[in-house]
């Protein structure tokens, strides 16, 4: 569902991603761990349309970006540190509007179901901008899911949350990703991505150093394997 | 790597185009912001115009275009930077880019929405001017057509170069820097038209002043329309 081939990207003179070769399949929750630099928000910037890779290939459903990104964008929905939503809509005016950007037959029902897809039925004529942080976050994965996306790519949700606000994320996150949609999530919080995800790949340096499956966790558990690859990689640099 | 599938269409131009500019009445609707801001600075200006240059009603009349295109111009340019930022600061400009849309859809949705708001305001200032500067030839339908192409190429390249400032964190200086020598042509043609309009002159006259607006229009949407997907793309 997503694959990326020998994914470089440069600012100028500095590579952030090396060579990336990434494949997700249909229906698989992936979290990329890293520490902060990594390139992280990079890769999921290229994969979600939003930059352009230097070199290499990405295909997601199929279709290659940058050149279908209209149908790419189609497939995806994404979910960023920001709520990318309007402070001075209301809840539903603002589903209602990304609704129309995607061209949605049936869209007040499916403002209303979203709507409480998230918790937020009750709330749905107020302003975004008088809502908590969590519920923000409740209503971007709303608007995240509202077209009904194949691919979910979530960018460190859980920033800025308190412990309430992170299990009603984490629940609604189950709950729109039990339908088998590929997820690919970013993530600084180890517990939380081991509660959600299947596979955990570890990028350092622009580089994905290590990847591991949830069945295959050492019994130590998630943290043990993201050291020990981090361990790995600077021993690597060093060497060289 | 899989085949490529069936292409997807994006949705339709117009459908995304009068979804941002509805988005835009709505949320300044709620909000009250960017028309408060650009009223209230717009007022200002010509007050202190009135109270700074003291003429005779004969002078006066003679600096009424200026005084006009001074006020539109720098009202116009505060409604822009403000309804630009808007769309930077919860991210929301990511939000329209990940849509599966033509993105000059989304620039002739914006660039409609600051139109309006700049016919507006000057909606609003024009009254207020003729009763200040008693001038009460200010509605002479040569004016307002002047008035709607001024705004027309301002609003086009202004929000293009909007979208451009919004993403520096100079936007606020900026924009100006940028748009006023930009928009020079355009400023001396409208001052110009709606000087003669004012004095009476002939349409035969002012043809050509109103031919480099209608030009002036007419090149700078097109070529936002070109580059506009250039802009925004990381």
């Amino acid at each position: 569902m997503i694959e990326t081939r020998r994914l470089v990207k440069r600012f100028g003179m500095k590579t952030v991603l090396r060579q990336i070769d990434l494949q997700i399949a249909q229906g698989e929750f992936v979290a990329l761990l890293g520490p902060n630099g990594a390139g992280k928000t990079t890769l999921l910037r290229i994969l979600a349309s939003l930059a352009r890779p230097s070199l290499g290939q990405v295909m997601i459903a199929g279709y290659s970006l940058p050149w279908q990104a209209s149908a790419v964008r189609r497939k995806l929905g994404v979910v960023s540190h920001q709520p990318l939503l309007y402070g001075d809509l209301s809840a539903e005016d603002n589903l209602r509007f990304f609704g129309r950007l995607y061209g949605l037959a049936g869209l007040e029902a499916r403002v209303t179901e979203t709507l409480a897809l998230v918790g937020l039925e009750h709330r749905r004529h107020e302003l975004v901008r008088t809502f908590s942080r969590g519920m923000q976050q409740r209503l971007a994965i709303g608007r995240a899911v509202l077209h009904r996306p194949e691919v979910l790519l979530l960018d460190e949700p859980h920033t800025g949350l308190d412990q309430d606000a992170c299990e009603m994320l984490e629940a609604v996150l189950r709950q729109v990703t039990r339908a088998g949609q590929t997820v690919l999530m970013t993530s600084h919080d180890l517990a939380r991505a081991a509660a959600l995800a299947g596979r955990f790949d570890v990028l350092v340096r622009g580089k994905i150093a290590a990847s591991i499956t949830s069945q295959d966790l050492p019994p130590d558990g998630l943290l043990a394997f993201y050291r020990q690859a981090l361990e790995n990689n600077e021993r690597e640099a060093g060497k060289l | 790597m899989n085949t490529t599938p069936e292409p997807l269409q994006a949705t339709p131009f117009l459908r995304v185009m009068f979804a941002v500019i509805w988005k835009d009445l709505s949320a300044e609707w709620r909000s009250r912001e960017l028309l408060s801001a650009m009223l209230v600075f717009a007022l200002i200006v010509i007050f202190i115009f009135n109270f700074a240059l003291e003429l005779d009603p004969k002078s006066r009349a003679g600096i009424t275009a200026g005084v006009l295109w001074v006020t539109f111009t720098f009202a116009g340019t505060i409604g822009l930077n403000r309804s630009l930022a808007m769309e930077k600061d919860r991210g929301c400009l990511d939000g329209l880019l990940l849509a599966p849309v033509d993105r000059t859809a989304i620039y002739f949705g914006k660039m409609i929405a600051n139109l309006i708001f700049m016919l507006v305001v000057a909606a609003i200032v024009l009254p207020v001017y003729a009763v200040l500067y008693n001038n009460f030839h200010l509605f002479h339908p040569g004016l307002l057509l002047v008035i709607v192409l001024g705004s027309v190429g301002y609003a086009a390249v202004g929000t293009l170069l909007a979208t451009m400032t919004v993403q520096t964190r100079t936007r606020d200086i900026l924009l100006p820097i940028l748009l006023f020598p930009l928009a020079i042509p355009l400023i001396v043609a409208s001052v110009k038209a709606s000087s003669g309009f004012l004095g009476g002159q002939s349409w035969s006259d002012l043809r050509d002043w109103v031919n480099l607006l209608v030009v002036y229009d007419v090149v700078f949407i097109a070529a936002a329309f070109m580059v506009f997907d250039f802009v925004v793309e990381e």
